[in-house]
C-alpha cells in the first residue's frame, strides 16, 4: 500500500526534499543517501535500509513476548510510525499499536524506542544510529495487551484521582473567571500534557509497583493546584500528600527526559513537594 | 471520591512479561509520615556531610592519619563531650537516614505485603539493636578496660583495687 507517508512522490516541491537530503547527511544519525540512489536527481530524498527490531506479543498465540526483525528502506523524511506502518502494511498485518493523529498530538503512540520513551510520530529515523537495529517496545510498567498497545487503564485512573478539572467555590460569575497573565504563566506548562504516559512509564518508581500515582498524574494536578481559579488545591494536595504520592518521586529525571512536549516534569512535582511543605510550616 | 472500579491488570494473564498486581491504592492516610520522611532525609544528609567529613578529617588527615587510629586515639577522643556529642549524632542520623532509606528500597523492592512486614521488622530490630549498643558505648565506654593500655589516669585506678583475698588464706 502506498500512502502519502511512505512515497515520496507527494512531496513534489524541489527545495524540500533537497534541504532535507542535506539535513539528513549533517544529522548525528546514520542516514546516508543509498550508493547510486541519489546520484541523478538532485532533489530526491535520500533512502536507507533499516531493520526495525519489534517487541512482538500476542496473548492467544505467545506465552512470552520475542523480539522480531524487520529490513526496511525507508526515506530521510521518514519517522519511527511511518516503519510501523510499512510494516503493518507490508509486512505483517497483525502488528498491532495505536496511533490517531501522527503528528504528535493526541499522545497515542508513546513507545520505548531504543530504550527511551518518546512518540513514535514524532521520532525521524534518520535521528537514529541505523548501523544497528531500531528497538520498539511497548512502554513499561503497564500491562501489554498486544505488540505495542499496552491497558493504560492504571495510568487513567491515578490521572482520575487527583481531580482534573476546575473546582469552584460560591456563586457562578456571570462573566468569564478573570485571570491575570501571571497567573495563566504559573501553571502554563503543566497545561500542554497529551496525556501519552511516556513520563509515567520511564519512571522506575512507577516500574516497581504500579502504585506510585506517576509524573502525568502529578502534573496534572500541577495544572490545577497552582491555577488561581481553582479551589480545590488543598483536596489534591492532600491527595498526593499520600504514601503513594509526590513523596515516592526520587528526582530521577526519566519523566522530564521523556515528555514529547518539553514539559519539566520533575519541577512540577518539586512544586508540588513545595506547596505541601509551605501548607505545613 | 470513591476508588476506581476499573482495576485490571492482575487479572491478566500469568504470561505477561511484567505482571503487576492490580491498581489498588488505599485510601489516603491523612498523615504527614511522608513528608516528614522526605524532609528528615534531606536534613539528616546535610548534618551527615559536615559530621562524616569532619569525623573522617580528624581521624585520617590531622596527625599522623590512619596510623593513630587506635584503642588510645578513641579513648582520647571520648574523653571529650565535644566528641561524644559528635560521635552520638552521628550515630543517630546515620542510622536513622540508613534505616529510612533502606525502608524506602523495601516499599520498592519487596514484592509481597509479607515480605515487606518482615523485611522491615528485620531492618526496625537490626538499627534498634545498633543505635542502642553504640548509644551505650559512647556513654560508657571505659578507656582503662583494655589491659595493655598505658595511660596515666588509669594508674591509680589499677593501684586502687582490692586484691581478692580468701580469709582462709
Ligand atoms: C554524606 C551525607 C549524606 C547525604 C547528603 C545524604 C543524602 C541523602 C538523600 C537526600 C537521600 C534521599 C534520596 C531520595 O529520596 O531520592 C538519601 C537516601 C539514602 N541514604 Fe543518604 N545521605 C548521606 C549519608 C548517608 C549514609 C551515611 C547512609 C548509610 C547509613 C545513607 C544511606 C541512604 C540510603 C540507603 C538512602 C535511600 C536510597 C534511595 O532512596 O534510593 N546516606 N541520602
Ligand atoms: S507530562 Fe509529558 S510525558 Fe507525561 S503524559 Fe503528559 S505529555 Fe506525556
Ligand atoms: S499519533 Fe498522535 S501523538 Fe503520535
Amino acid at each position: 500500500m502506498s500512502t502519502f507517508e511512505t512515497s515520496p512522490s507527494e512531496t513534489n516541491a524541489e527545495s524540500g526534499p533537497a534541504k532535507s537530503a542535506a539535513r539528513a547527511a549533517e544529522g548525528s544519525g546514520g542516514a546516508k543517501p543509498r550508493p547510486g540512489g541519489n546520484e541523478s536527481k538532485t532533489g530526491e530524498i535520500p533512502s536507507f535500509d533499516v531493520t526495525l527490531r519489534i517487541r512482538r506479543y500476542d496473548p492467544e498465540a505467545d506465552s512470552e513476548p520475542h523480539w522480531e526483525d524487520y529490513h526496511l528502506t525507508m526515506y530521510g523524511t521518514d519517522r519511527v510510525l511511518d516503519a510501523l506502518h510499512k510494516v503493518k502494511w507490508e509486512h505483517d498485518g497483525a502488528l498491532t499499536f495505536r496511533r490517531s493523529c501522527a503528528h504528535g498530538v493526541c499522545g497515542s503512540d508513546a513507545m520505548r524506542i531504543n530504550g527511551r520513551n518518546r512518540l513514535a510520530c514524532k521520532v525521524l529515523l534518520k535521528d537514529l544510529n541505523l548501523d544497528k537495529p531500531i528497538t520498539v517496545e511497548p512502554i513499561k510498567g503497564l500491562p501489554v495487551e498486544k505488540d505495542l498497545v499496552v491497558d493504560m487503564e492504571p495510568f487513567f485512573a491515578a490521572y482520575r484521582e487527583v481531580m482534573p478539572f476546575l473546582i469552584t467555590k460560591g456563586a457562578e460569575p456571570t462573566r468569564e473567571r478573570v485571570q491575570s497573565q501571571a497567573d495563566r504563566e504559573r501553571f502554563d506548562d503543566t497545561t500542554k500534557c497529551i496525556l501519552c504516559a511516556a513520563c509515567t512509564s520511564s519512571c522506575p518508581v512507577f516500574w516497581t509497583d504500579g502504585q506510585y500515582f506517576g509524573p502525568a498524574a502529578i502534573v496534572n494536578a500541577h495544572r490545577f493546584i497552582f491555577d488561581s481559579r481553582d479551589a480545590g488545591s488543598d483536596l489534591r494536595l492532600e491527595i498526593l500528600n499520600d504514601k503513594e504520592g509526590v513523596w515516592r518521586c526520587r528526582t530521577t529525571f526519566n519523566c522530564s527526559e521523556a515528555c514529547p512536549r518539553g514539559i519539566q516534569v520533575t519541577r512540577a512535582i518539586s512544586e508540588v513537594k513545595q506547596a505541601l511543605i509551605a501548607r505545613r510550616m | 471520591m470513591s476508588a476506581p472500579e476499573q482495576t485490571p491488570g492482575g487479572s491478566y494473564a500469568p504470561a505477561l512479561e511484567t505482571p503487576r498486581s492490580p491498581y489498588r491504592r488505599s485510601r489516603s492516610t491523612h498523615t504527614n509520615w511522608e513528608l516528614y520522611g522526605w524532609l528528615f532525609m534531606r536534613m539528616s544528609g546535610v548534618v551527615l556531610i559536615v559530621l562524616v567529613f569532619g569525623h573522617l578529617f580528624v581521624n585520617l588527615m590531622t596527625g599522623e592519619g590512619i596510623h593513630q587510629v587506635n584503642w588510645g586515639f578513641v579513648a582520647g577522643k571520648w574523653s571529650s563531650p565535644f566528641w561524644q556529642v559528635w560521635d552520638l549524632l552521628m550515630l543517630w542520623l546515620a542510622q536513622l537516614h540508613g534505616a529510612n532509606g533502606v525502608r524506602t528500597i523495601i516499599n520498592d523492592y519487596a514484592e509481597r505485603d509479607g515480605t515487606r512486614f518482615w523485611l522491615k521488622m528485620a531492618l526496625y530490630l537490626a538499627s534498634a539493636i545498633v543505635i542502642v549498643v553504640g548509644t551505650l558505648v559512647i556513654f560508657t565506654f571505659d578507656p582503662c578496660a583494655d589491659p595493655s593500655q598505658t595511660f596515666d589516669f588509669c594508674r591509680p585506678a589499677i593501684d586502687n583495687v582490692p586484691t581478692v583475698t580468701s580469709p582462709n588464706s
